[in-house]
Parts: structure tokens; sequence; C-alpha cells
């Protein structure tokens, strides 16, 4: 779906490698005959199909592709404790930190305000993860820069439409400026969603959840 | 069996901590076991190993901290790849649909167990045993594909996913028990009664199995705080 973080990341692993794909687009309001039947379980996007074999869940999807075209650009890191903090810290940040950030997008006034405090405490316990490197995966952009990119094109989206200010040079400057370094890499800025329609996208739909909260 | 180096901080009635054992026990590593009190104060070593969670199970190896018992276990088995037989699949298909249903579980049983648990209302509880069986008919209909006919959700042997299920197994037990029902009822998900029986008569299952019947009592003991603290609430109320 065009609009989804979790669908970007299954993208930016398949250029990283050069695998060549064919992209279809779900209604989420309306599934696929095929969506339902490769992905009973959640029936959720991503789904990868390679060669007829569906693969869910984003994270996986990503660990699938690494290992499957494992002479391509690596992913995750060589060496498995490296390993085991990159998973840890995704697992973080979709536990942790994607919950931390939904509430600001649905507050207004002295509630946002407490929520954007809140968030800010669970990313900079993410940004301890950048601290004295490039991107999160080193001098090259990795697993984990793949999982917590799209913080990168839509916290600053979601700040503007919320009237919000999260990820700021004061609090937060390793990951802004770790945003930066993502958003310039060719490979990333290629499969990022239309900014406008998002942005109305997301204007759309928070007016909606404010007004029914 | 050698110094590997290993520590486990961890807590005797956790399914979590269970499972670092279960794949350490299976893959035939030694370690040194630290025990976390449940209801006391964390200790200092777990404060520095997991300072972000301060959760067990914490997996020390030569001074570096593992945490989360799923990247415990593919840690394990990474690091070991040459000691015991391996855990997760090799075929990077079978590899994702393993992690699929280990998210799975993680996901749905662990929150249907603590709403029968701690579910306020007899509805409550009743809803989690509903939606418990539904879940249970899905782990049978993904048993039935991973084992492709075998024992085991890793084929011949046990693999990622039944440590990752074998977690759960004690908790299984002693919900058995307290609500003299079966999660896994032969006559509904028959594959996966059979593979509890089955994974529970191992020698590596059984040496780190702990005592159900402490697990029972632990039970009755935090529902009847739990009921107290409930009473006291609607008490002032």
């Amino acid at each position: 779906m065009w609009a989804s973080p979790m669908a970007i990341r299954v993208e930016w692993a398949l250029r990283l490698k050069g695998v060549e794909y064919e992209y279809v687009d779900e209604d989420l309001g309306n599934k696929s005959e095929a969506l339902l039947r490769y992905n009973p379980v959640t029936k959720k996007i991503p789904v990868l199909v390679d060669d007829g074999k569906p693969i869910a869940e984003s994270t996986i999807i990503v660990e699938y592709i690494d290992e499957t075209w494992k002479d391509g650009y690596p992913l995750m890191p060589a060496d498995p404790y490296e390993r085991a903090q990159a998973r840890f810290w995704a697992r973080f940040a979709e536990d942790k930190c994607n919950a931390a950030l939904y509430p600001i997008f649905v507050t207004t006034g002295e509630a946002q305000r407490k929520v954007v405090h809140e968030a800010q405490q669970c990313l900079k316990t993410l940004e301890t993860a950048l601290k004295g490197k490039k991107f999160f995966g080193g001098d090259n952009v990795g697993y984990l820069d793949i999982i917590v990119g799209w913080f990168a094109h839509w916290l600053p989206l979601i700040e503007e439409v919320s009237g919000a200010s999260v990820v700021t040079d004061e609090e937060l400057p390793l990951m802004k400026a770790w945003f930066d370094r993502f958003l310039a890499v060719d490979v990333i800025k290629a499969a990022l969603p239309d900014r406008d329609r998002l942005l109305a996208l997301n204007k759309a739909r928070r007016e909606q959840l404010v007004s029914s909260a | 069996m050698g110094d590997h180096e290993l520590k486990l901080l961890g807590m005797w009635a956790s399914p979590f901590v269970l499972r670092a054992r279960l794949a350490l026990s299976f893959k035939g590593l030694s370690y040194e076991y630290i025990e976390e009190e449940i209801f006391g104060n964390k200790s200092a070593l777990l404060d520095k190993s997991n300072p972000v969670h301060k959760k067990v199970p914490v997996l020390i190896h030569k001074d570096k901290s593992i945490c989360e018992s799923q990247i415990i276990v593919e840690y394990i088995d990474e690091v070991f790849s040459g000691t015991g037989p391996s855990l997760l699949p090799v075929d990077p298909y079978d590899r994702a649909v393993a992690r699929f249903w280990a998210a799975y579980i993680d996901d749905k049983l662990f929150s249907l167990f603590m709403m029968m648990i701690k579910g306020k209302t007899t509805e409550d509880k009743a809803k989690g045993r509903r939606h418990s069986f539904a879940v249970a008919e899905t782990l049978e209909g993904a048993l039935k594909g991973c084992s492709k006919g075998k024992s085991f959700f890793g084929g011949d042997n046990v693999g990622f996913l039944d440590i990752v299920l074998g977690g759960f197994v004690a908790w299984v037990h002693t919900r058995d028990i307290l609500s003299r029902s079966k999660q896994f009822d032969a006559g509904k998900t028959p594959l996966l009664a059979a593979w509890l029986e089955r994974f529970c008569a191992l020698d590596a299952t059984k040496a780190v199995m702990p005592d159900v019947e402490k697990l029972v009592e632990l039970s009755k003991m935090r529902q009847a705080r739990d009921d107290a603290a409930a009473a006291a609430v609607s008490q002032s109320n």
C-alpha cells in the first residue's frame, strides 16, 4: 500500500540488493483475493511473494531478502552479537517507539506536549544505537536503518500535521542528522511515497481522529 | 562440556526464560544460571545488562548481553552452530515461516494467557478461553505445515519454533490444571496435543521444565493478591 511504512522497508531492501520486483498496490478497505490467499493469518501487507511462496511481516521479509540474495549488498551485520543488537533495536522501535509516536498524532495541547515528551525519551534510547556511527548499520545503511528509516520521511510530516516538534537538534541531534543522511541515499530516496500526497492523507486522518477523540 | 562463558539471568516461572533454557538444553551448552527474584528488587547485574527493559531472560556471553528470548535463541544457534543440533531451519523460506509463527505466538498466545489469568470478569476470562481455542486451531495448521508429517515444527528434531512455543508449555499445563480443561485439546487440535506430549517427554525438555505444582501455587497466590487489590479498590470507591 503506497502509504505504508512497512511496505517501504521491503522495497528498500530489494532495491539495495538490486533485485527486480513487481509492486502491487492493495486497497486495504477492499483487500484482494490474492492478499487473503497469500496471508490468511493476519491479512496484512506487506507480503513478498517469491516464486509463488509468500512471506509476511516486514522485519521477517527483510531478513529473508538478505539470506536469499546473500551475495548482494549486506543488510544484516556479519557478527552474531551485532545481529542480536540490530534485532533488539528493531523490536524496541516497533514495540515502544511506534506506540509512543501514535498518541502525538491524535492529541492536542497539553495532552500532546506530554506524549511528545514520552516519545522523545523513547527515541533518545533508540538514538544510543547511533552513537559514533553514520548509520545504524555503521558506515552504510543496514537492516536497522531500513526498519527505522520510515521515521525520517514520516516524522517531519507528522510533526507538521500535528503541530508538534519531536525530533529537534536540541533533543535528538544524532537522530536528526541521521534523518538527513538516510534520506540523501539514492536508493532510499527513489522509493519514498510522494510527500504531498502523504501529507494530504495524514491531514485528513488527523482531523478525523482528533474530532472523534 | 567446556566453558562457553555463558550466564543466564532468569526467573523460574517465566516462559521467556524457559525458552532460553530450552535452547541451551537442546544445544547441550553449559551455563551459569542466576535467579532473579519475582517480587524482589531487580539485581544490579540485571539493571546493568538490560538497562532498556530490565527484564529477564538476559544471556551474558563473555560480558556481552543479549536480551529478548527469541533473539537469544537465534544468537545461541548462530554462535554455537557447531555444537548440538541446528535450531533454525537452513532454507531461508523455512526460516521466514518459522519466524512468522514465532512472532504470531508472541503476539497472540502471550496476550491470551494474560487475558485468562488477569481477566477482570468471568466474561473476560471466557473471552480469553474462546480466543485461545481459535489461536490453538491456527497453530494446529502451522504445525501441520511446518512439520510436514513429522514429529516437531522443526521436522524430525526440535527446532526454533518448537522452542518458542515450548517456553509456554509449563503455563499450558498450569492453565490445564486450574481451568480443568485442555488448552491443546486432543479432540480439536490433535497434532498440537500430540506435540505437547512428545515435547515434554524429551530429556532436554525435562531437564529445564519448572515444577508445574509450584506454578499452580504461584498462580493461585497471584490471583489472590489481585483479587485482594481489586476488593480494596472497590471498597475505597
